[in-house]
């Protein structure tokens, strides 16, 4: 059985805010819903599937009554900010089990006007965990749990901080063109390699932005779609894993990509040469140069020369990559890159990216993600879509 | 006395209970399968390798060496996060102390060493280089 075909992505929506001290977090949720459902031209009441994670205040039990829907499929799956890549393929196995016709993802919070010191200040997220005790006391906040990975890569790889520079060049070239971007000058190798160190080898713009806001996507069963008016987004294949520890047994140096990359290719029944454009989470410049190694866009340990001289920029490189401008200069919504990876590859995928950054003939796109800690232990997942 | 950042308590449950009371003790426990015959970290009664519920508490050698680290530098005193990869197998999160943080190097041997935590909580296994 596979979702190849069983779904189509109906619906996008990014909020327009990056800063929201006069909105409250469910009703950035309910905006971003209802801009989906505006976009994919249904109505509320179609809506029979929800999918929230971690940061919808109250869960699917609030959220389901903030919006009054009237469902027959919930799912909170939380794997981190990659969730609404994992919810799309999961939306599409419900739709295709008959679970659900219409199916609502969201994700929308507001970090910046709560003054979260995301990167920087250790966060425990689940004070039962059994890991917590053995990582807590150490101080390991997000960034550290970046630049671990990013050390060791150099180390056995010999990539270099210019290498990875390059990746925020190429996100700064796509965001000077988003006027929603909260980063948008252009930036430089040397800009980035001279702005002040926050955890070795990751410097202040590796790190990605802080912003509030938020997205939604609506995936709906292939009927939907067809008597819909938007250009039409096919789900071919998707893939999901978790990477940790291995017991102390581990290769600090890959991600989960390695699983869910191909899972999700085998099912889409592509290769990497066919991909005309990619969302790659970005939290930090290292999580993108180990998720493209990963998904085999490069041999492993190739991925300094790869993303350098401009070979993710649109227009310029072989591989585009989130033209938005990316969670490293557009928008990191409650420090949760997902949906904004998917949104995104839909705009590609249906002709509506700025025109300065839209990919020529973009008939085919993958969007894949790494929720949690890179270094530490993280949840993965890819999807794989077709313009039809 | 070294003068250590103010580390946060482990918060200690049934599981892992005797390997604080232990460190209180200046002893290193580290987890061993008695079915495989694998050293895990961080320890748990279920062995990560062959999923085996023969494990036991033995003593760590508390030596290792550096297989990745970073310097946090947005803090009050700049402070070193490592995996030591323990001479037992397993890498093992922890923070590198007692050195100069401009000089750590991955393969550096280090040792054990215990830091104090607030709340009187029991000490937390750091490494120094050796």
């Amino acid at each position: 059985m596979s979702i190849n075909g069983a779904a189509y992505i109906v619906g996008a929506f990014e909020h327009p805010t990056r800063f929201a001290p006069d909105k409250s977090t469910a009703q950035l949720h309910g905006e971003v819903a209802v801009g989906a459902i505006r976009d994919a031209g249904l109505s509320k009441d179609d809506i029979d599937g929800l999918f929230v994670s971690g940061d919808a205040p109250g869960g699917l039990q609030s959220m389901g009554n903030y919006l009054n829907l009237k469902l027959r499929h919930v799912d909170n799956v939380d794997i981190g900010g990659v969730s609404p890549i994992v919810q799309v393929a999961h939306a599409a196995e419900a739709i295709k089990l008959g679970k659900c016709n219409v199916a609502l993802i969201t994700l929308a919070g507001r970090p910046r006007a709560e003054e979260i010191k995301t990167g920087t200040t250790p966060r425990v997220r689940h004070a039962s965990a059994p890991d917590v005790q053995w990582e807590f006391p150490y101080s390991v906040p997000t960034a550290v749990a970046y630049a671990i990975a990013a050390k060791r890569h150099m180390y056995e790889y010999g990539t270099t901080s210019e290498q990875l520079a390059w990746i925020k060049v190429a996100a700064s070239h796509h965001a000077q063109h988003n006027p929603n971007a909260m980063l948008k000058d252009v930036v430089t190798v040397e800009d980035v390699v001279n702005s002040p160190m926050v955890s070795d080898p990751l410097h202040r713009l590796d790190c990605c932005v802080i912003s509030d806001g938020g997205g939604a996507i609506i995936v709906a069963r292939p009927e939907i779609a067809k008597s819909l008016k938007r250009p039409k987004v096919k789900l071919l294949g998707a893939g999901e894993t978790t990477k940790h520890q291995e017991g102390g047994m581990f290769d600090i140096t890959y991600s989960g990509a390695v699983r869910s990359g191909p899972t999700a290719f085998a099912e889409a029944r592509v290769t990497q040469g066919d991909i005309k454009y990619v969302s790659i989470y970005d939290s930090f410049t290292i999580t993108v140069l180990m998720q493209l190694e990963d998904l085999g866009f490069c041999e492993k340990g190739k991925g300094g020369a790869f993303v350098s001289d401009g070979n993710l920029i649109s227009g310029v490189g072989k591989l585009p990559f989130n033209t938005d401008g990316g969670g490293l200069c557009n928008n990191h919504p409650t420090n949760r890159g997902g949906i904004t990876k998917i949104i995104e590859a839909v705009r590609q995928l249906r002709g509506e990216a700025h025109p300065k950054v839209q990919v020529k003939n973009c008939d085919l796109a993958l969007a894949h993600g790494t929720g949690g800690q890179l270094g530490v232990r993280h949840g993965s997942g890819t999807i794989i879509m077709e313009r039809e | 006395m070294a003068n250590y950042r103010k580390m946060a308590a482990p918060t200690p449950d049934p599981e892992s209970q005797p390997f604080w009371d232990a460190a209180t003790q200046g002893k290193f426990l580290v987890r061993k399968c008695n079915g495989c015959g694998k050293v895990h970290w961080y320890p748990r009664t279920i062995c990560p390798f062959c999923a085996s519920d023969e494990t036991e508490w033995v003593d760590g050698k508390g030596t290792g060496t550096i297989y990745t680290y970073t310097v946090m530098r947005r803090a009050k005193e700049p402070y070193v996060v490592a995996y030591v990869e323990l001479d037992e197998g397993p890498k093992m999160l922890t923070n590198i102390v007692e050195c100069d943080v401009d000089s750590v190097e991955i393969g550096q041997q280090v040792e054990l060493v215990w830091v104090p935590t607030t709340e009187d909580g029991p000490p937390v296994p750091c490494f120094k280089p050796a």
